[in-house]
């Protein structure tokens, strides 16, 4: 076999194997971007529900509350960023990234301190790397979030936005995480949590289409009991969704990198077939015409020795 | 028949139950609070407790544990970070969680221990 030919031979092995393992990890994270959009499906009814009662104490009663109230002054902000743990997802991470650095970029616009809270391994290691301050970080459960995970992260953003901004606390929460949009579309989005942007939350809760009166509330014990428990509550569950979709934008995003991988693989694969039959068919090629010239050269050598 | 009131029971993760009922009884902070169709719209913040959904069909009980309930246009939901059906308890594994609970004193543990149980012994 010509050496050509061994060089293209192993290539084609080598390709076959990568797409081996890129097809497998593929077709596992289609079977979990099923099971994620089920979970973000199943924490909807709660979401709905604990908005709406947000927003019925929230415009229902005069009270104030810091997690509602605008500073007048904003001076700090949180902005917690979703990533993922793990790589050879397409640009996921990175894009989510990038739109945590601009949110930041403008917030320092406007006069802010930017506190970053980051969950997942690789927006870890792209702020380690840089040397860029994290407050808090959480590593390990991106690709299948529970609510106490929800609630871990929670705890130190409710913690930090209910201290006064001269002891560190902060004014504002904004979260940054990839929005689950379809199988192929997932978009990074910034928002911001806290203080709650009633309108908005109102919107949310009806669906953004009728204008219906929110009923007189009674309540048990008291209105700012009340709004002391649920709007902790409320931030968790917030978190918890953005935790779900990120988690499902994530397998989505890996699926469409693996997929792309594989078809690649697989054109690599047809080239060098390609390559290897013309470098064995030179080599046969080669091989008849030595034979032929070594045939006409040996009949030339006795047919002169005739005479 | 009575007027009834749809029921929507949800957990953080799942819709655990949802139906119309003739009377809910849950505990709040300040005390066990009844409600029946045509309440006053009421929300009010949850105790670990049992809650008590009657149906035309029968009892249906719940472990809850933490959580609002809210009442508006009689609709009732019950929002918990944590709830189960009396039903899907299981008692010797809830007994076993109360005894390493005590063991380890882990009162949080403990109280959700004990509220599964009650929810057993009310059913």
């Amino acid at each position: 076999m010509g050496a050509q030919l061994r060089v293209y031979k192993r290539r084609i092995k080598s390709v076959t194997a990568t797409k081996k393992i890129t097809k497998a990890m593929e077709m596992i994270s289609a079977s979990r971007i099923v099971k994620a959009q089920r979970k973000v499906a199943a924490s909807t009814p709660y979401a709905t529900e604990l908005t709406r009662a947000v927003t019925s104490v929230a415009t229902g009663s005069n009270t104030k509350h810091p997690l509602t109230t605008e500073a007048e002054s904003p001076a700090r902000a949180a902005v917690l960023l979703l990533t993922s743990d793990r790589g050879l997802a397409g640009g996921y991470s990175s894009n989510a990234i990038k739109t945590a650095a601009r949110l930041t970029e403008r917030l320092r616009g406007e006069g802010k301190e930017v506190d970053t809270y980051i969950v997942g391994r690789k927006g870890v290691a792209y702020y380690g790397f840089r040397e860029m301050k994290i407050s808090d970080s959480w590593t390990g459960f991106t690709d299948n979030p529970s609510y106490a995970n929800a609630k871990d992260v929670a705890a130190p953003l409710i913690e930090a936005i209910e201290k006064e901004t001269a002891e560190g606390g902060v004014d504002e929460l904004h979260i940054v995480f990839t929005e689950f949009v379809s199988m192929l579309t997932q978009t990074p989005v910034d928002g911001r949590l806290l203080p709650l942007s009633l309108d908005e939350a109102k919107a949310e809760a009806e669906g953004g289409t009728k204008d219906e009166l929110l009923p007189l509330f009674d309540f048990e014990p008291s209105a700012e009991d009340v709004l002391d428990a649920l709007l902790p509550r409320y931030v968790e569950s917030r978190i918890y969704n953005a935790l779900l979709q990120a988690a499902a934008s994530e397998h989505a995003s890996r699926r469409k990198a693996m997929k792309s991988a594989t078809d690649n693989a697989g054109d690599l694969i047809h080239t060098y077939t390609r390559l290897a039959n013309a470098a064995r068919q030179a080599d046969i090629t080669q091989e008849i015409s030595e034979i032929v010239g070594g045939a006409s050269a040996l009949a030339d050598a006795t047919a002169g020795s005739d005479y | 028949m009575a007027a009834e009131l749809h029921v929507e029971l949800v957990a953080a993760d799942r819709q655990v139950w949802s139906g119309e009922a003739n009377l809910v009884v849950a505990r709040t902070t300040s005390g066990d609070i009844g409600v029946m169709p045509g309440h006053q719209p009421l929300l009010g913040v949850l105790e670990s407790g049992p809650v008590t959904i009657r149906t035309n069909e029968g009892t249906v009980v719940a472990a809850v544990h933490g959580g609002f309930i809210s009442f508006a246009d009689n609709k009732l939901s019950l929002l918990a970070e944590i709830a189960e059906l009396a039903d899907e308890i299981d008692a010797q594994r809830a007994e076993r969680a109360l005894e390493r609970a005590k063991a380890d004193d882990d009162a949080a543990a403990e109280r959700r221990a004990e509220v599964r149980l009650r929810a057993v012994a009310v059913r």
